[in-house]
C-alpha cells in the first residue's frame, strides 16, 4: 500500500474505470437519473457518466438537484441508496431447486458480477463494514452476501461539503474515510485546478494505482485537501448526541413518547429502504406452474411493514409507534447488544427521504430530555 | 443454508389440528432438546418448528405441527414416502446440565409441549441425573391435548409427577379444570432447588413466571421458549428480534432475566 499520495486528473480516473474493466470489474458510479431527478448509482464507462457540475440540496423530506456552475465530479452529497443495494439487491435468489425422485436437488448458483463503486462516501463505507458484521462476523456467514462482497472494489471520495441532513461526524463515520477503501480519493477544485489526491487502501488498490500513472502528490495540495476535509466535519446539517444513548433509548420502551414521535409516521418504508444499514428480509419461496421447480428469494423487507412482526393469530406490532420504536431502537441501541457498533452511520438518508420528515438526530434529543427529565423528577 | 430432504416415514394424528411427523434420518440427526428446524414442503414456504422426538433416537427427525397456516398446511398434507425440506437444527437448548442434581419443573401449555418433549425424554430416561421430576402441562380443552398415551404414561411412572389442567371443558370431563398456573403453588418441588422450564402463549409464560417466583424459584433458574416470526433462522432477515434478541440464535430458549425486562412492554 502506498503511503505517498499521488495527485491524479480526471482524465486518470477514466484510465483508472478503463483499468478496473480491464480486470472484470463492472464499473458502478454516481449518475443522474433525470426522469426521476436524482443521482443514483449505476454502471459508468467514463467519467462523463458523473454528475458533472450538479449538486443536491438535501433536508428533511427535501431533495433537489442543482446546477453547481462548476466542472466537480462529485459536487454532490449522497445518492438514494447505497452500494448496500448491490451487495445485498432488493431481490436475490438465495437457492433453487427442482422436484427429483429423492425429494428435491439443489441447483448451482450463478456467480454474481464483481463490481467496482466508484465515488463511495466514507459512511458508505462504514455501513458495508457494518454489513460485513452482520452477514459474515456473526456466527453465521451468508453465502450471497459473501460472494458479491469478496469481489467488490471501493474507490472512495471524501466528503468537502457536507448536507443538510448529514451527520457522519457525529457517528465517526467521515467526512474523510480511514479504512475501507481499495483507493481513497478526495476532489479539489480550485479556479482551474482540478485534482484528485489519491492513496491506496489494499494492495489491488495499490496495484491499480500504478498503472493509472498519476503523479506524486505536492504537500501543497495535499495539505488543502486535508484541510477541506477538515473543515467539511464542521459543517454538517445535523448532530446527533450519541453519549449514553443506547441506555436512554433502552430505557425508553415504556414511554408515552413513541407515540408523540410516531404519530406523524406513515409506516411507508422509505427510511428502511435507502438506509444502508437496514439489512431485514423477507424469505418468500416461488415455483413454477406445475411445482416442478421452485427458488428461494430475499426480498427486501421492513420493520415498518405491518406483517412484519406477523405470527399466526397476528402482528406482534400493530402500531406505527412500536413499529417506529422498533427502528430506532435497534439503530441506535439494540445494534450495540447485538454487533459491538451502533446501526446508524450518519448518512441522514432517512431523513431526506422521510415524506413528512421525520428526524432520527431530533427525535434522539427528544427522548434524551424526556428520559433525562424523568430521571429528575 | 440449502434445505436437504428427507423422507415423511409416520404420521400420526395428535388432535383434530396436530399432527406429528417423523422424518427418515439415515446419516442421524443430532440436536439437543429445544431446538427448531426450518421445514420446507417443496415450493411452499417454511417454517419454523420446534424438535418434538427423543434426542437419543438420531435416526429419526420427529416434529409435532399444529394446521394454522399456508405452510404448516402443506405439512399435514404431506404422506408417507413424501419428502421435506430439512434445515437446522437452530437455536438454543434448554439447560439441562444445569438441571443436574435439582428438581426439574416443566410448565407447557398447549403446543408448547412439543418444543419441551425432548427434553422429557431425556430427563425421563436419565432420572437419577436429577432429584423431582413435575410436568404440568395445561390445555384449552381436553380435545387440545396431545401426546395423551405418552402422558398417561409419565403420570403412571413413581418417580415422576405430571399434573394436566384444561381451561374448560364439558360435564362428563373428570380431569382438573383451569388455568396450569393453578397447578404451581401445590406441586412438590424445593423453591430453593428447583430449575423451570417454561413453555407456550407469552401469557401463559408470564402468569407461570408470576406463580414460580411466587413460591421463590430464582429468576435466574427460570427459563422460557420465545416464538417469533421466522424466515432465515440465522440472524439475517431481522423478523425475529425482541429488544436485542434474535430469538432465532439467541433461543429460543432464554433465561427468565435475559428477556423479562422486554416481556411487560406491548409490542416488543
Amino acid at each position: 500500500m502506498s503511503t505517498t499520495p499521488l495527485l491524479l486528473t480526471r482524465a486518470d480516473l477514466d484510465r483508472m474505470i478503463e483499468i478496473l474493466s480491464e480486470r472484470g470489474y463492472h464499473v458502478v458510479g454516481p449518475t443522474v437519473r433525470k426522469q426521476e431527478h436524482i443521482i443514483s448509482y449505476g454502471e459508468i464507462s467514463s467519467t462523463d457518466d458523473l454528475p458533472i457540475g450538479i449538486g443536491d440540496e438535501q433536508e428533511a423530506a427535501r431533495y433537489r438537484l442543482v446546477e453547481r456552475g462548476d466542472g466537480r465530479l462529485f459536487g454532490y452529497v449522497l445518492t438514494d441508496t447505497s452500494p448496500i443495494s448491490f451487495l445485498l439487491p432488493s431481490e436475490a435468489v438465495v437457492w433453487s431447486g427442482k422436484k427429483s425422485d429423492n425429494g428435491f436437488e439443489t441447483a448451482e448458483m450463478a456467480a454474481p458480477p464483481r463490481l467496482a463503486f466508484i465515488g463511495t462516501r466514507p459512511c458508505e463505507l462504514a455501513a458495508v463494514a457494518i454489513q460485513d458484521k452482520v452477514f459474515l462476523g456473526n456466527g453465521h456467514q451468508d453465502p450471497t452476501y459473501a460472494q458479491r462482497r469478496a469481489g467488490t472494489f471501493f474507490v472512495s471520495v471524501d466528503c468537502t461539503e457536507p448536507g443538510g441532513t448529514c451527520f457522519c461526524d457525529s457517528m465517526g463515520t467521515g467526512p474523510g474515510a480511514d479504512g475501507g477503501f481499495d483507493i481513497g480519493l478526495i476532489e479539489v477544485l480550485e479556479g482551474d485546478d482540478h485534482y484528485f489526491v489519491a492513496r491506496s487502501g489494499s494492495d489491488e488498490g495499490a496495484a491499480v494505482l500504478s498503472e493509472v500513472g498519476g503523479t506524486p502528490a505536492d504537500d501543497g495540495r495535499v495539505a488543502k485537501a486535508a484541510a477541506m476535509v477538515e473543515a467539511a466535519a464542521g459543517e454538517m446539517g445535523r448532530t446527533l448526541d450519541t453519549e449514553g444513548l443506547k441506555e436512554i433509548l433502552a430505557g425508553s420502551l415504556d414511554d408515552p413518547i413513541w407515540k408523540e414521535l410516531a404519530g406523524k409516521c406513515l409506516t411507508c418504508a422509505n427510511c428502511t429502504m435507502v438506509c444502508p444499514t437496514c439489512f431485514c428480509a423477507a424469505v418468500e419461496n416461488r415455483t413454477n406452474l406445475d411445482a416442478t421447480e421452485a427458488e428461494r428469494v430475499r426480498r427486501w423487507d421492513s420493520c415498518f411493514n405491518f406483517e412484519f412482526s406477523y405470527i399466526h393469530g397476528g402482528p406482534l406490532r400493530p402500531s406505527a409507534a412500536a413499529r417506529y420504536r422498533q427502528w430506532m431502537t435497534h439503530k441506535l441501541s439494540s445494534w450495540v447488544d447485538q454487533f459491538g457498533m451502533l446501526g446508524c452511520v450518519g448518512c441522514g438518508r432517512c431523513i431526506t427521504w422521510c415524506p413528512v420528515g421525520i428526524d432520527i438526530t431530533a427525535n434522539a434529543a427528544a427522548i434524551r430530555a424526556r428520559m433525562e427529565e424523568k430521571a429528575h423528577v | 443454508m440449502a434445505p436437504v430432504p428427507y423422507e415423511v416415514v409416520a404420521k400420526r394424528r395428535e388432535t383434530y389440528d396436530t399432527i406429528t411427523l417423523e422424518l427418515d434420518a439415515p446419516d442421524g440427526f443430532e440436536f439437543r432438546p429445544g431446538q427448531f428446524n426450518m421445514l420446507y414442503p417443496f415450493g411452499i414456504g417454511e417454517s419454523a418448528i420446534s424438535i418434538s422426538g427423543d434426542p437419543a433416537k438420531t435416526d429419526r427427525i420427529v416434529h409435532t405441527i399444529r394446521n394454522v397456516g399456508a405452510v404448516t398446511a402443506a405439512l399435514h398434507r404431506l404422506e408417507l414416502g413424501d419428502y421435506v425440506g430439512v434445515r437446522g437444527p437452530f437455536g438454543t437448548a434448554w439447560p439441562m446440565e444445569a438441571a443436574e442434581g435439582k428438581d426439574l419443573v416443566i410448565v407447557a401449555g398447549g403446543i408448547g409441549i412439543a418444543p419441551v418433549r425432548p427434553a422429557i425424554y431425556e430427563a425421563l430416561n436419565q432420572r437419577e441425573r436429577f432429584d423431582q421430576f413435575v410436568l404440568l402441562y395445561g390445555a384449552r380443552t381436553p380435545s387440545d391435548l396431545v401426546y395423551q398415551g405418552e402422558v398417561k404414561d409419565w403420570r403412571s411412572r413413581f418417580d415422576a409427577v405430571v399434573d394436566v389442567s384444561v381451561d374448560s371443558a364439558g360435564s362428563d370431563y373428570r380431569g382438573s379444570v383451569g388455568v396450569v398456573t393453578r397447578l404451581i403453588p401445590n406441586a412438590p418441588f424445593d423453591p430453593d432447588n428447583a430449575i423451570a422450564f417454561v413453555i407456550g402463549p407469552e401469557i401463559m409464560m408470564r402468569f407461570t413466571v408470576t406463580e414460580l417466583r411466587n413460591r421463590g424459584v430464582p429468576r435466574d433458574q427460570i427459563y422460557i421458549s420465545m416464538e417469533r416470526n421466522m424466515q432465515c433462522a440465522v440472524g439475517f432477515c431481522g423478523h425475529c428480534q425482541f429488544g436485542n434478541l434474535f430469538v432465532c440464535h439467541d433461543g429460543a430458549v432464554f433465561n427468565y432475566d435475559a428477556v423479562r425486562s422486554y416481556l411487560p412492554v406491548k409490542e416488543v
